[in-house]
């Protein structure tokens, strides 16, 4: 189907309910109960999943297939953002027009940075679009004040032009009349579920991301770019020029970024020079590698996993902890409570560092292959229970498929 | 008028002339080898002729065409392929992988955007790369790892990667180099294997002897980065000059 083998067909479709099904997955404990702050199923959460999850799907394109490392993609989220904000002042606040153009502006845009900091690889390269992404950010705070607002960020008044709104036209993003931030509630037997337009909006084009990597990640094109991860030389002594490749992979995950960084100001529609900062590009990195650098569900994974930590584990306080260590005595309770207390609330960066140095150290695949490997290890105990082991047993170890 | 035709070619690197005045023609279908001791020039020749090096002066003409400040990947586009000292493969890939590379590479020329393609459809190009498999008898190995295969089969795998590019003129640096005798000899069958079962062109850069008595149809000894002797295989074993070159000689 769509140009997919049947086991893609069905990575595809997983994919896709799992996207669907988010609001009713993410909510598992009922409203009101002790661990209903570990729900995740709100709009503004589930739509950073799928945002971030575009976003680093776009970079694991450019950073797990070929190799080169960009430490300055948030240029690109935030050239996406100022765009999308622009159409809103001049056009109206339907998202369409400005996600459109978003995703030219940002190609444009990595075509330049792109076709100068390919010139070198390695560590130079990521030095390069680190220097580029920097220089954007203070650019967007300073100089370039009248297109970016400087400090106060991008955002529409009542005197912009706005010439495609009407009389009744909404006054928040939507696309054609579908409100972003409207959602319906769902109440069932102490569950509430929401379902809300920007976050489908967000999901639907998510999957699409999804479905062009995966048809990228099976093409020749795709192969060249592992290719080039592996060895250039051998690469230009096969007759293949490795610059344009690397380069349109470049753009590719620009325009990626730069969708998402439109489609953050979809769903909010506000614009900051700091969505360019280093540490949003740093983000990015810790999101791929996390979930598994070269792997189509991996970024995606590292995304949900850094944007849960950031919007959960930031909210445990000690008021919290206090009141679900209550059971134990006093003294117990307060050295619990002061034991945890640095991993959890402002102090989540903590356990998310920890978390990813242990997924460096004993997964250097990422989450993925912590995944795959529990899956190894059920298989075999049900291959090691059936009849017929051990027979034709030598075989030459397949390699490990990028899908999964 | 040989296919390779290299005139005159003089490189310098500071005070050191690596190459002086080197003369060279590799005729069609034939094996040439270019023999000669360490720093003879050998390596900076094939770089010359490759486009990781230019020459300071003279002429390489390949096939009736210049090769001279062409890039390495469009030199192969005109029909030379190389084969590396250490076998240089996609470690990561595997073996039809690699093979199907340089069918691409082919068949696409040096840049094509098939981002919308699926690899396993091009149905043509998987059975182009699978018969190449075949021939270098690594067909079973198709699903393994580039990287987890023995030194032998690296090298028959860089070897399918040129072949099936089907060059006009195939370059060999070395090609056994830090190897075992056996691995050696099974890399010298090889190489008989491919010259009698296809029309293939030929230029090996070999320190070893043995390899280019067995498999040379000319053979060229470079000394001091110029040409002493361009002789058939026979002639060359007890050319003066030529022990001379590789045994040195007591001045005065």
């Amino acid at each position: 189907m769509l140009g997919l083998s049947a086991k893609d067909t069905r990575f595809l479709l997983i994919v896709i309910f799992l996207t669907l099904a988010t609001p009713l997955l993410l909510q598992p404990f009922p409203e009101g109960s002790a661990m209903a702050q570990f729900n995740a199923g709100y709009p503004d959460l589930m739509q950073k999943f799928a945002i971030y999850g575009i976003f680093a799907i776009g970079f694991n394109i450019l950073f797990g297939l070929t190799g080169y490392l960009s430490f300055g993609h948030a240029a690109f989220l935030g050239v996406g953002s100022y765009t999308v904000v622009w159409m809103y002042k001049l056009l109206g606040y339907n998202v369409l027009p400005g996600l459109v153009l978003a995703i030219i502006i940002s190609a444009l845009f990595a075509l330049l940075i792109g076709f100068i900091s390919l010139r070198r690889s390695g560590i130079y390269f990521s030095i390069l679009t680190l220097a580029f992404a920097q220089m954007s950010y203070n650019l967007a705070y300073s100089v370039l004040t009248p297109i970016t607002n400087g400090e106060t960020g991008l955002q529409v008044y009542g005197n912009d032009p706005q010439i495609l709104v009407g009389a009744n036209s909404p006054t928040s993003p939507h696309l054609f009349g579908l409100v972003m931030r409207d959602s319906v509630q769902l109440d069932v037997g102490g569950w509430l579920f929401t379902f809300n337009i920007g976050y489908y909006f967000c999901a639907v084009i998510a999957i699409l991301a999804f479905y062009l990597s995966l048809r990228i990640f099976r093409s020749p094109f795709g192969m060249m770019l592992r290719a080039i991860k592996t060895n250039q030389t051998r690469m230009n002594y096969t007759g293949l020029n490795t610059r344009p490749y690397t380069l349109a992979a470049f753009v590719i995950s620009g325009m990626y970024a730069g969708l998402a960084g439109g489609l953050l100001a979809s769903m909010d529609p506000l614009a900051g020079a700091e969505r360019m900062q280093w540490t949003a590009s740093g983000e990015v990195v810790l999101m791929t590698i996390l979930g598994g650098a070269g792997t189509l569900m991996g970024p995606v994974l590292g995304a949900g996993f850094i944007k849960y930590f950031e919007n959960i584990f930031s909210k445990i306080n000690d008021n919290v902890l206090h009141a679900w260590f209550a059971v134990l005595p006093d003294g117990l309770e307060n050295a619990v409570v002061a034991m945890i207390h640095p991993f959890v609330g402002k102090g989540w960066h903590l356990t998310l560092g920890i978390l990813f140095m242990l997924v460096v150290i004993f997964l250097p695949g990422g989450l993925v292959e912590g995944g795959q490997r529990i899956a190894r290890l059920f298989n075999r105990k049900k291959k090691s229970k059936g009849p017929g082991t051990g027979a034709g047993g030598h075989k030459p170890k397949p390699a490990p498929h990028v899908a999964e | 008028m040989g296919i390779l035709e290299v005139k005159g070619v003089n490189k310098r690197f500071g005070g050191l002339q690596a190459l002086g005045d080197v003369n060279l023609s590799v005729k069609e279908n034939t094996v040439h080898a270019i023999i000669g001791p360490n720093g003879a020039g050998k390596s900076t020749l094939l770089n010359c002729l490759v486009g990781k090096l230019i020459p300071d002066t003279g002429s390489v003409m390949f096939d009736g065409q210049s090769v001279l400040g062409r890039k390495p990947h469009e030199i192969n586009q005109m029909g030379i392929s190389r084969v590396f000292q250490t076998p240089e493969i996609f470690g990561d890939l595997t073996v039809l992988e690699n093979v199907l590379i340089p069918c691409f590479a082919k068949r696409d020329g040096s840049f094509r955007m098939h981002a919308f393609e699926t690899v396993s459809a091009e149905k043509e190009v998987v059975a182009q790369a699978m018969h190449m498999l075949e021939d270098v008898n690594m067909a079973e190995k198709k699903d393994m790892h580039a990287s987890s295969l023995s030194r032998g089969d690296k090298r028959r795998l860089e070897m399918a990667m040129c072949l099936v590019q089907e060059p006009k003129l195939l370059l060999l640096d070395e090609p056994t180099a830090g190897m075992a005798r056996a691995d050696t000899n099974n890399t010298i069958e090889l190489l008989k294997e491919i010259k009698a079962s296809r029309d293939i062109t030929m230029a090996i850069i070999e320190h070893d002897m043995h390899v280019v008595f067995s498999l040379a149809d000319r053979i060229t000894v470079l000394a001091q980065g110029t040409p002493l002797v361009e002789d058939i295989p026979e002639k060359i074993k007890g050319h003066p000059k030529v022990q001379e070159a590789y045994l040195g000689q007591s001045h005065g």
